[in-house]
């Protein structure tokens, strides 16, 4: 095996498996580390550079960087980073300061961004700043798009949404709200350099089945019926009601009905339980509110008499896996069941719509009817559109939205400069030593013990007669200091230097997780990997392999358990180990913070 | 700041017999210099013992004073300790020893606690044919005390003081022969590949099991001019042979070409598979390993491996017919057997 390139910037980061991990590589162990010293402000802005929503994503992110933390690979389970997330958002002083001050020298350029939600949003906090004139249409009455109408204010209150949407808007965002996008040959016709489509994915999808248009005044679509909530249009629901559907959706209408008078709520999925597209602590909410889950039922029938809705018959199915794991869901051949419900609400997906795009403009549009985008620009057949969010590859989250967002605004930005789009900018990488004496680092390298922090949750009996209080609290100080530092620094990399390794062992010797080898080279990685001290067998994981030390023998470090302990490099008597912090930062049409 | 080893530990560590992984048999985190070859030395003893499943209670760690004699801190935490006085680690481990048999006695001394302060206690405990594993973590200087050359120093090496030294050496490994020791062995820190069987096989032998291991000193003897630097002891190592040790309840199961494989097996059934280097070497011929000493000497080389063996070894316990069981077990009928018992003897003595 050739020596691994380490200089090459999605190494390191790779290693950062939180980051990575992130659709938008905010650099979570630098945030943390940040909150762990008190610097809460410091913390926000290192997110809000990042993913603009920390305040929001921190109580909604779907958070992809934690099932991937390496914590949960050498214990049970990993960092509560969104939480601490929220941390930040909650304990910072004054920011808006620092950010970026309109009104912006003009640039000439004219964008105009369709949907106000969060990948529109960060357009226009990316390119605001660098002089563009920016008109974003909604047609809610304030920004924020689905982060408004499908997250409930028990989830996510409305002023913390406020400020952050509020963040962007006032960096002299021309908004034009209660303004629904009619036709998009009309927009384009204002003589826009550039239009970006975040309009979302916002058709949610309806369950045709026997009875759906006797009892229609009973069943609601699910992201309808949210939005209808959250805009104080509903204020009710029957006693019994059904929630149809496994992702977090259903999770979010079973538990708003309960806080609408449904007093007997349960949700019923096709799926076996395991397979449920939520994320595991939504469930685990919606449980702990008294909400029981049935899987395994597949909806069948709407029951109704004169009229009024009775409830939903459910044919029993149990899931069968072919060898290559493609699930097929198969009648048990029981009864079917019914189920008594007042009211039903069906969250079982949603789609994207694209009504007022003209399909004669030269947007193309896939067999499914959604518009073909490039996965790395974002443009769309028609060079001056680009898609971003939702709207773009279908229904995901808000931080992939963000992620979106960053990326067509640096096409954007390319774009309307005449450059070519697909001649992107490198991501910028820094790396530099922590060492600060012979056992001092400038980390906390001690690595604690704690298995993760609960955040606390408001009572029961209080949070379900008030819609709009939040349930969870958020960590207090002293236990947001513990949560951050279960952080292992992933961030801190060890870098190996061959020419000055002397062989004696030490790092092996010390190495509390068995990461460190000195072995005669192989060929082939397979083989390299099965001949380690403890076999390097997850292979998402990478091994560093160095060029020859003196002997001719390799040193190889297999990086899945690695803590990051700096032990290594404090054993190593000629600094052939060091400690080395490496920041990522991804792509972006511009650094909106200034440095310092 | 740390000097705190963190408690996670690799998740797929394996399981010896026991149950346990390598962690039940650390130690708390070294205070030596980073990079001392001692601690290396410690990680082939946590290895060894590892592998052997040996119950951490049945231990005792016994050393003098030094870098060397500090190490028993550092491994086997879960087992019994005692540092003694400088040199006299083998008075302590002789009386331990005769007191409890049952247990696996680990000796660790440096070349100052060994060959200086101690010699006079080395020589008896190898002549005595004590049961106990002898570790000398040799690194030909007094790093303790800021690096003086020691008495296996060779003359003309340097330490970072920068004067050669000008005595001859005291050879551990040639007086341990001379002195009828029953197995001998000599190993580089950094070659645990060597390193860890030798233990095991130590481990095993029924009397005084000495391993002279040389342990480069990195603050005060790694110089370019020292013997006993990283770069000299690699450039001048040779082994007499490759070593497996097979446990006596594991089948052989590794195929060697015939002729080099030489089988001893030890007095608990365990088997030490010895692949010869050299054909005429034979490990439990005294006489070879004389020869093959002198030879190596003559070349300017460091010879390690199994230097010898004596399969058919009798301890001390053996010789001088001693209680079969720990002193602590004996009851009070056993220890005053009563006037019948007496009578037997004086009548024995008419």
């Amino acid at each position: 095996m050739k020596p691994t390139n380490t200089a090459d910037p999605e190494y390191f980061h790779k290693v950062v498996d939180c980051q990575y991990a992130c659709p938008a590589h905010t650099p979570v162990p630098e945030y943390i580390r940040l909150i762990a010293a008190g610097r809460y402000s410091d913390a926000y802005l290192v997110n809000w550079e990042s993913n603009v929503f920390p305040g929001v994503l921190g109580r909604t992110c779907d958070r992809p960087c934690e099932p991937a933390c390496r914590r949960g690979r050498v214990e049970e389970e990993p960092v509560a980073i969104c939480r601490l997330k929220r941390v930040a958002a909650d304990f910072k002083g004054e920011v808006k300061q620092r950010m970026p001050q309109a009104p912006f020298a003009k640039n000439g350029k004219k964008i105009a961004l369709v949907g106000g939600g969060p990948a529109s949003l960060t357009v226009a906090r990316d390119l605001a700043p660098q002089g563009y004139e920016i008109h974003l249409y909604d047609a809610q009455d304030k920004g924020g798009g689905f982060m408004r109408s499908q997250i409930p204010s028990f989830r996510l209150p409305e002023s913390v949404l406020d400020e952050e949407v509020g963040y962007v808007l006032d960096l002299g965002i021309d908004a034009h709200f209660n303004h629904y996008v009619e036709s998009l040959k009309d927009l384009l016709a204002k003589g826009y350099d550039a239009v970006f489509v975040g309009s979302g994915a916002p058709r949610g999808r309806d369950l045709n089945i026997p009875g759906r248009e006797e009892s229609a005044a009973n069943i609601h679509i699910g992201i309808e019926w949210l939005a209808n909530v959250a805009f104080n249009h509903i204020s009710k629901i029957g006693r019994r009601v059904i929630v149809l559907g496994g992702g977090n959706t259903a999770m979010d209408c079973c538990r708003t009905a309960r806080r609408l008078g449904g007093e007997e709520v349960k949700v019923l999925v096709r799926s076996p339980f395991a397979d449920m597209k939520a994320s595991p602590w939504e469930i685990e909410d919606a449980i702990a509110e008294d909400i029981p889950i049935l899987d395994n039922h597949v909806p069948k029938e709407y029951v109704h008499e004169n009229g009024q809705l009775k409830g939903v018959r459910f044919e029993k199915v149990k899931a069968v896996y072919d060898d290559k794991g493609k699930r097929t869901l198969v009648p048990t051949g029981e009864d079917l069941v019914f189920i008594e419900a007042d009211d039903v609400i069906c969250a079982v997906g949603q789609e994207n719509s694209f009504p007022w795009i003209e399909r004669d403009l030269g947007i193309q549009f896939d067999k499914w009817d959604v518009p073909m985008v490039d996965k790395l620009t974002f443009q769309s057949t028609l060079p001056k559109v680009f898609f971003g969010g939702d709207a773009a590859f279908g229904p995901a989250n808000i931080i992939t939205a963000v992620a979106h967002g960053h990326q067509a605004a640096v096409s954007i930005d390319l774009f309307c400069q005449g450059k070519a789009v697909g001649d992107r900018p490198a991501p910028g990488t820094k790396l530099v030593s922590t060492k600060m004496g012979i056992h001092e680092w400038n980390y906390d390298s001690q690595v604690a013990d704690d298995a993760r922090f609960a955040v606390p949750h408001a009572p029961k009996d209080k949070t379900l007669k008030d819609r709009k209080m939040e349930v969870e609290l958020g960590f207090d100080l002293q236990t947001a200091y513990k949560e951050a530092e279960r952080c292992l620094n992933c961030d801190v990399q060890t870098v190996f230097t061959e020419k000055l390794c002397i062989e004696c062992d030490a790092c092996v010797d010390i190495c509390p997780t068995d990461c460190i080898n000195f072995v005669t080279a192989e060929e082939d990685e397979a083989a390299l990997r099965a001949k380690l001290r403890v076999p390097a067998k997850n292979d998402s994981q990478d091994i560093c392999v160095s060029a020859p030390v003196a002997t001719g023998r390799i040193m190889v470090k297999d990086e899945n358990v690695c803590l990051h302990c700096g032990l290594c490099a404090e054993r190593c008597p000629t600094a052939a180990w060091d400690m080395q912090k490496f920041l990522y930062s991804v792509t972006k049409a511009s650094q909106v913070l200034k440095a310092g | 700041m740390t000097y705190i080893k963190p408690s996670f530990r690799h998740p797929e560590l394996p399981v010896n017999d026991l149950g346990y992984t390598k962690k039940a048999y650390e130690g708390a985190i070294s205070t030596l210099c980073a990079g001392c070859g001692h601690d290396s030395i410690s990680g082939a003893i946590i290895q060894a013992c590892f592998e052997l499943s040996i119950e951490p209670h049945r231990v005792a760690k016994l050393s003098g004073i030094g870098c060397s004699s500090k190490t028993p801190t550092y491994f086997l935490g879960n087992s019994h300790g005692f540092n003694s006085v400088h040199g006299r680690m083998p008075s302590i481990a002789t009386g331990a020893n005769m007191a409890n048999r049952d247990m696996i006695y680990i000796g660790v001394s440096g070349d100052g606690d060994t060959a200086s302060i101690g010699m006079g206690q080395f020589v008896h405990a190898v002549r005595r044919n004590l049961n106990m594993m002898y570790v000398v973590e040799n690194n030909g200087c007094y790093g303790l005390t800021k690096g003086q050359d020691s008495a296996t120093a060779d003359i003309g090496s340097q330490t970072k003081s920068g004067a050669p030294n000008l005595y001859e050496p005291i050879d551990l490994v040639t007086l341990a022969l001379d002195l009828g020791a029953t197995f001998v062995a000599r190993s580089f820190s950094g070659d645990k590949e060597q390193l860890v069987p030798l233990i095991k096989a130590a481990l095993s032998h029924r009397g005084f099991a000495f391993i002279d291991v040389i342990s480069p000193c990195v603050t005060f003897n790694n110089t370019g001019k020292s013997t006993k630097s990283y770069d000299f002891v690699r450039e001048h190592i040779e082994a007499t042979g490759k070593m497996d040790f097979v446990p006596m309840k594991e089948e052989i199961t590794t195929e060697y070409e015939p002729g080099n494989a030489q089988d001893v097996t030890m007095h608990d059934g365990s088997v030490m598979r010895f692949l010869k280097l050299d054909q005429e070497f034979d490990p439990t011929d005294r006489r070879a390993t004389y020869n093959a000493l002198q030879d190596a000497k003559e070349k300017g080389d460091i010879l390690t491996g199994l230097l010898y063996v004596d399969p058919a070894s009798q301890e001390l316990h053996e010789v001088i017919q001693t209680s079969q069981k720990p002193l602590r077990t004996l009851t009070e009928s056993e220890l005053c057997p009563g006037q019948k018992a007496l009578d037997a003897i004086n009548a024995g003595l008419r």
